[in-house]
């Protein structure tokens, strides 16, 4: 049901993963993750080495914050975020590459896994890990099923329906074994006899690079799937995977499944079996007027504008938007000096004519939104309701089961903004239950 | 550095515009234009011309001096308007200055009072229609004779539509009533753009083909009429019957004489599935294309005038935010 056929643009399918050199100077935002902040326990002018943890999870929706550099820290205080939202951070000063000696850098691939279910967990909790498709959600608290749910289904995003991103592809097609192997513990920690790895039909190398591996570990199954943005959109995932549909307003594992991304896969990997703490991202640098394309491997807190002087130089004068994500649902950036965050997945850069928005002209019912809606709802209706501060009634027509996916906006011939007024509803609307309460 | 763009996602768009919907809408009416000027001359065409221009000049006029609002006549929505109510007119002099009423009637009553496009309840062309078959109730019911048309005359000799013929229930109608291929190319009387089902189903195909229309409409519409008139029809098929001492005719036509004569495709077609007037979604779409079949034929059947496509249309277009409220999308999970 629904969805759309943006261009798939995936000009940078081709360009092997690099490594990113370290900068000089390195911020590290307390809050990468959904939930609280981390709590610094680092102190102006204390040394820290790669991995060693620098922000502990005190609340229950937390993560750990490790340190992505060696040196010394020269302040602990906030720092404004891409979207210029100010955050607690702490500053650090690069001096060389110096790891944590408990890290396992060789380059040996280790299959075996002894760790019971409650040790995985628990080490997920403390490296770090928290989902990389694009909510952050702290792995540990997903994976500890609570008391009376059961997880039946394991399933690995893989889609990578959004236009433009490469990162989860190229992963597949250089690290398959250890994906397999971090599919495979997750499996574990959940007890399910099965996980399924989603993967959209249009990136036949992966998927048969992936099926080939599968065979060697047991209880994965590759699952190709239909090209449609928003394939990967959790709900649609697992109706796909499943034939399971999450009911407004439920999770996943009320319908028994757990969904997680292929990048999450690959850094539990890294955690369980290298000791590694999430402390680095592989993200696309792309774009259709980029001199280069690149699939890279950043420290976490590398900025948006080293990135950017690393891989290309400069932006091109042309430039009229840089995004972090795909052209569906990333966010612009406002602030190119702002450090990148776990779960960035590209730094894509906009030509300002690809970036300008057409002029909007009156609705003429023509229904193309409530037929690219995923969710069945009626975005040109939400548009009237809330443009007209109708905000009980956009509730009763249900405008919070909307997921932002922007498919209604994309094909609306009037070029109406619906996504942005369905945003700006669902917080009216958040509001209103909130003073209610 | 130039400053960067900051807005919500998503960050590109389809392309999609309602001028281009607008103008694939006007190409899909080139088949049936070339069909009426090859049977009925110059006169189609000037009828045409005299129509889209009236209805552009009309609403370029209301949005610059009573409404106060940049024009929007590029978006081609006027000239579609143009064009519709042209096609449903007859091919005769007296419609040339006759149009620029409908024209009038249709922008300015029909579209531009409630708000301009999108915001009409009432498909334009057919209520400049209508107010011209009321106004004008002979001229809008004299058809050019298709077989004696000259290409460049203007004098016509009338003739009759075969639905005419039907209602004035003469015995010799019978005899009279053209041949089904004569009636799918459009080789009969009636209003210049609505005689060659052939040529309006090529354009309907091509806009399928861009999804600017979908099956649901001129398939409910063209398959309710069939149906219902092929009930009739086998009840009591047409046929000569003495009463009190006259011939005359009685019973129902056949159901492929329905189909294809007077504006039942250029309806179904492209009136009833105007985007703004008609229903959005698909189980919608249904009943207002099985409620426009059924009126049609109902209205044909006993009503006073021959054809009823233009009431049946405008009628379910009233009904149209009943259904749309009626026939929600079906939501996820639910």
């Amino acid at each position: 049901m629904g969805g759309v056929h943006p261009e798939e643009n995936k000009i940078s399918n081709d360009a092997a993963i690099e490594i990113m050199p370290v900068p000089a100077q390195m911020v590290v935002l307390m809050n990468q993750h959904l939930g609280a902040p981390a709590t610094p326990i680092v102190q102006k002018g204390d040394k820290v080495k790669v991995g060693q943890l620098i922000g502990e999870a005190q609340a229950f929706m937390c993560a750990n914050v490790h340190s992505p550099v060696s040196g010394t820290v020269v302040k602990v205080e906030p720092c404004k975020d891409a979207f210029g939202m100010a955050k607690p951070a702490v500053y650090i000063n690069v001096e060389g590459d110096e790891w944590m000696e408990t890290i396992d850098r060789t380059p040996d691939i280790k299959r075996e896994c002894t760790l019971e279910p409650k040790q995985i967990v628990d080490k997920l909790k403390e490296m770090g890990i928290v989902g990389l498709g694009g909510a952050t959600f702290p792995a540990h608290i997903k994976y500890n099923v609570p008391e009376g749910k059961k997880a039946e289904y394991l399933i690995i995003n893989a889609a990578e329906c959004e236009p433009y991103l490469t990162s989860d592809y190229r992963v597949m097609m250089e690290h398959a074994e250890e994906v397999c192997i971090g599919v495979s513990i997750l499996r574990k920690a959940l007890g399910v006899p099965n996980a399924y790895i989603g993967i959209e039909s249009n990136k036949p190398q992966a998927i048969a690079k992936m099926t080939e591996m599968a065979r060697q570990f047991e209880g994965i199954i590759v699952e190709p799937l239909k090209v449609k943005y928003p394939q990967g959109a959790e709900k649609q995932l697992i109706n796909a995977v499943t034939g399971r549909k999450v009911p407004s307003g439920k999770l996943p594992i009320d319908v028994g499944c757990v969904v997680s991304n292929l990048g999450t896969a690959f850094s539990v990997y890294e955690a369980i079996q290298k000791n590694k703490p999430l402390i680095e991202n592989i993200l696309t640098v792309t774009g259709k007027k980029l001199p280069s394309q690149h699939n890279y491997i950043v420290r976490i807190g590398t900025t948006y504008n080293d990135i950017i002087k690393h891989s290309i130089g400069e932006l091109p004068a042309t430039t009229g938007k840089v995004i972090s994500g795909g052209t569906m649902m990333g966010k612009a950036v406002v602030n190119l000096d702002a450090p990148t965050v776990k779960g960035n997945s590209s730094v894509l850069v906009m030509d300002e004519n690809e970036a300008r928005r057409n002029p909007e002209t009156a609705c003429i019912r023509c229904g193309k939104c409530m037929h690219a809606c995923p969710m069945g709802l009626e975005p040109y209706m939400f548009s009237v309701l809330v443009r007209n501060n109708r905000i009980e009634e956009a509730k009763e027509h249900n405008i919070l089961d909307c997921i932002e996916c922007g498919c209604c906006f994309f094909s609306c011939p009037a070029n109406k903004p619906l996504t942005d007024e369905i945003r700006l509803g669902k917080n009216k609307v958040r509001a209103m239950m909130a003073a209610k309460k | 550095m130039n400053l960067l763009n900051i807005s919500g996602s998503p960050h590109v768009h389809s392309d999609e515009s309602t001028k281009r919907i607008m103008w694939r809408v006007n190409m899909a009416l080139i088949p049936a234009l070339l069909v009426a000027i090859a049977y009925f001359g110059v006169t189609a065409l000037l009828i045409s011309v005299i129509s889209v221009l009236s209805c552009v000049l009309f609403q370029w006029l209301i949005e610059k001096y009573i409404m106060k609002v940049p024009s929007t006549i590029c978006d081609g929505s006027a000239i579609v308007t143009g064009l519709l109510l042209a096609f449903n007119v007859p091919a005769t002099a007296s419609m040339l200055w006759i149009v620029v009423i409908g024209a009038l009637v249709a922008i300015g009553v029909g579209k531009m009072a409630f708000g301009g496009l999108g915001k009409n309840p009432f498909n334009p062309a057919l209520v400049g229609r209508v107010f011209l078959l009321i106004s004008f109730p002979v001229q809008m019911t004299t058809w050019p004779d298709v077989s004696k048309v000259q290409f460049f005359g203007l004098d016509t000799v009338t003739g009759p539509t075969p639905l005419g013929l039907l209602k004035e229930r003469g015995a010799e109608a019978l005899d009279q009533l053209p041949q089904a291929w004569d009636m799918f190319i459009g080789h009969i009387g009636g209003s210049f753009g609505e005689v060659s089902a052939l040529a309006i189903l090529l354009g309907a195909a091509y806009l399928c083909w861009k999804k600017i229309i979908s099956w649901h409409i001129p398939v409910t519409f063209i398959g309710t009429a069939f149906v219902f008139s092929a009930i009739l029809w086998l009840v009591n098929p047409v046929h000569v019957e003495a009463v009190d001492g006259v011939k005359q005719l009685v019973g129902y036509i056949d159901p492929l004489t329905t189909i294809l004569t007077g504006g039942i495709m250029l309806g179904a077609c492209f009136m009833a599935t105007d985007m703004v007037t008609s229903p959005m979604s698909k189980s919608g779409q249904l009943i207002f294309g099985v409620g426009c079949g059924l009126l049609t034929v109902i209205i044909r059947t006993w009503g006073a005038y021959p054809e009823g496509v233009s009431f049946a249309i405008l009628l379910m277009n009233s009904v149209t935010p009943l259904i749309n409220r009626w026939c929600k999308p079906k939501r996820f999970a639910n």
